[in-house]
């Protein structure tokens, strides 16, 4: 069955059906931007749809289509409401239009849009705040490096990374005022090779550490390769480089799907917009590894701080890459809706914010 | 400057090599006469079985030759569709493409998430010890050292062998070589096999020596590019090389820049690869002599009459 999607996955630029099954139990769906092989961003979708399965022996049927181009995405998201899909999550920022577009089609359907921001009645956002995980790895990088250069592999500009970026260089500088950050932009989400020599172009110019937000290992090993240090990014990619991985920041997407397709069942879901992280456990940190017991320590400090609130990477005053102060409109730091729409640098990051 | 050049220049010549490989398979398939747009499908086919056989033996030659294979069986089929029963070369070679990407993901299925230790350079002595040139040239993988003997075989081959003057004519005009009674269809057969292979190795060399690792659509997009090298190489062998390696400098070159925060889009720079094949193309085609140089019965399905 399983390969029977992947073909139908597969066959999705042709508009193929996925089959139609049973009809008592309720069917969720699943859009990915990637492979679920990508160990990384989709992959980690992928556990949370398996975990949905496992919580309702019997009451439900999971299906996924895999490797959806962001420009194609419509036609899939359409696929699986066609198909009797009565709750669908499309995981990439995206399919926020195409998902919109379907949503007010299908009223009758229950949508979860990913990092995105427009909702409506049958469409809910769901979002994780992974730039606290990057908070915590900007100490460690600003502690381990020697070169006082750390390599940034980007993926798309868009807010999500922006504001990792800015909480990494934040986390850094927090221990190391010297500290540079070299970003390469790939420009895509998953493409091993050239995210591979996006590693190795930041390490030629001086970068020994290299953190990514795109999502391959290939960084993480490019790194290994040449003895430096580096992070995993959105699952425990540790047996890529066990001896030269510090440490992974975790998407944990199982408990958010679990909770929301009970809400379903229960006849009480209802359209809203989720955002938290460490706290939630919705951003786990893997194990802590190869670095200094004084570095570790920090590192647990500073997760804990942020579990329980004491700490925030954007805690005022932020400023920007222009020198000017940013509005403060949360209090003490910057509310969750200036977070998800950061689109500047903060002061001290070079160049500048691809448009 | 000095000291990151021959570390730039590796970096180039392994983003540029599996795209070398597939081109000068390719480029033999279209001498012949055959348009086979499966390269992309063949390439990922091989870097999965490559992983796979690789993992399952623990050896990596092994591996390497398990992907070339695992090209040409597409090719094969790919070869008796379109030679054999005259199936269209263009909606045949999409055709192979969806399948290999489709088959590659149940190939490698049980093989995500596993890393593979790298396979040793080959080092010349001496020569190695050349300033910036010897680390990059004489401290290569194995396969690179390959894609050198593979470029000479190839030029050669179709130059100045019987067989590469054989196979040519049955590409140019395969009414007329078959009135001289050349075997057309087993010529281009063993073209499609050929350029199955080396796709295949090209896959290969993406899963088992650029990226250490198998994952669906690792291969993203390169087979096409491969297919625009031979386009831009335009029949000529040197061309193709000079394509491949500018491709790869340029990709490389571009992260550099952005790297060193020279303040251009990242988008523009990214596409700059693309943007100076489609300018090398225009240039060609101004100064051009001959038109596209590409072989006279390209794409077209040969049915001998009886």
């Amino acid at each position: 069955m399983r390969h029977l999607l992947k073909l139908g996955a597969l066959a999705l630029a042709t508009g193929l059906a996925v089959p139609a099954l049973a009809q008592e139990k309720l069917k969720v769906g699943f859009i990915y931007v990637g492979p679920v092989g990508d160990f990384g961003w989709s992959y980690q979708h992928d556990v949370g749809r398996k975990a949905i399965e496992a919580a309702f022996p019997g009451k439900v049927e999971t299906s996924f289509i895999e490797n959806v181009p962001e420009a194609d995405s419509e036609r899939a998201i359409e696929q699986l409401a066609r198909t009797g899909h009565k709750l669908i999550f499309t995981t990439s920022f995206g399919y926020m239009e195409p998902t919109l577009k379907v949503a007010k089609k299908y009223p009758g359907v229950k949508f979860e849009h990913a990092t995105g921001f427009k909702r409506d009645k049958n469409l809910a956002t769901y979002s994780a705040k992974f730039h606290e995980g990057r908070y915590v790895i900007g100490k460690i990088a600003g502690k381990m490096t020697k070169s006082n250069v750390i390599g940034y592999v980007g993926s798309v500009p868009i807010p999500e990374v922006i504001s990792g970026i800015n909480a990494f260089y934040l986390g850094a500088k927090s221990v190391n005022p010297n500290v540079k950050i070299k970003i390469a932009w790939v420009n895509e989400w998953f493409n091993p090779g050239k995210e591979g020599d996006a590693a190795k172009a930041l390490m030629d110019q001086g970068a020994d550490i290299i953190t990514q937000h795109t999502d391959s290992p290939a960084p993480l090993q490019q790194a290994a390769a040449r003895g430096n240090f580096a992070f995993g990014q959105a699952s425990d990619m540790s047996k890529f480089a066990e001896k030269n991985i510090l440490t992974s920041i975790i998407d944990n997407w199982a408990p958010y799907y679990v909770e929301r397709t009970r809400a379903v069942l229960e006849g009480k879901w209802q359209s809203q917009d989720v955002f938290d992280g460490i706290a939630k456990g919705k951003v786990v940190m893997g194990p802590y590894v190869n670095m200094p017991d004084d570095v570790k320590k920090l590192a647990m400090e500073t997760e804990e701080g942020i579990r329980t609130g004491k700490i925030d990477p954007f805690t005022c005053p932020v400023v920007a890459q222009d020198g000017k102060t940013v509005e403060c409109q949360g209090g003490t730091k910057l509310s969750d809706g200036q977070v998800v729409g950061m689109n500047y640098f903060v002061q001290g990051i070079e160049g500048t914010v691809p448009k | 400057m000095m000291e990151i050049l021959p570390l730039v220049l590796a970096t180039v010549l392994t983003a540029a090599t599996p795209l070398l490989i597939a081109a000068l398979g390719e480029h033999v398939t279209e001498r012949a006469g055959v348009l086979n747009l499966g390269v992309e499908g063949m390439m990922i086919v091989g870097a999965a079985s490559a992983f796979a056989v690789a993992v399952l033996a623990d050896s990596s030659v092994l591996g390497i030759v398990a992907g070339a294979l695992a090209g040409l069986l597409l090719a094969a089929v790919f070869g008796v569709l379109v030679i054999y029963l005259a199936a269209n070369q263009v909606a045949t070679g999409l055709a192979m493409t969806i399948l290999g990407l489709g088959l590659s993901g149940l190939i490698g299925q049980n093989f995500v998430g596993r890393p593979r230790a790298p396979i040793p350079p080959i080092e010349f002595p001496v020569l190695k010890e050349i300033p910036v040139l010897g680390k990059v040239l004489f401290t290569g993988d194995p396969v690179f050292y390959l894609s050198l003997i593979l470029i000479a075989v190839v030029s050669y081959g179709l130059r100045a062998t019987r067989f590469g003057l054989l196979l040519r004519a049955a590409g140019e005009n395969h009414g007329s070589a078959h009135a001289l009674g050349l075997p057309v269809r087993r010529l281009r057969f063993v073209a499609v096999l050929f350029g199955g292979l080396l796709a295949g190795l090209a896959g290969a060399y993406l899963s088992l020596i650029y990226t250490r690792f198998w994952s669906p659509g690792m291969s993203a997009g390169r087979g096409w590019i491969a297919l625009a090298l031979v386009v831009f190489a335009a029949g000529h062998v040197w061309r193709l090389v000079l394509g491949a390696y500018l491709f790869g400098g340029i990709t490389v070159a571009q992260l550099h820049a952005q790297a060193g925060a020279i303040g251009l889009p990242s988008q523009l720079l990214s596409a700059l690869p693309y943007l100076m094949t489609i300018a090398v193309l225009l240039l060609l085609s101004i100064s051009g002599r001959r038109g596209s140089g590409a072989a006279g019965s390209l794409g077209q399905p040969f049915v001998p009459e009886r």
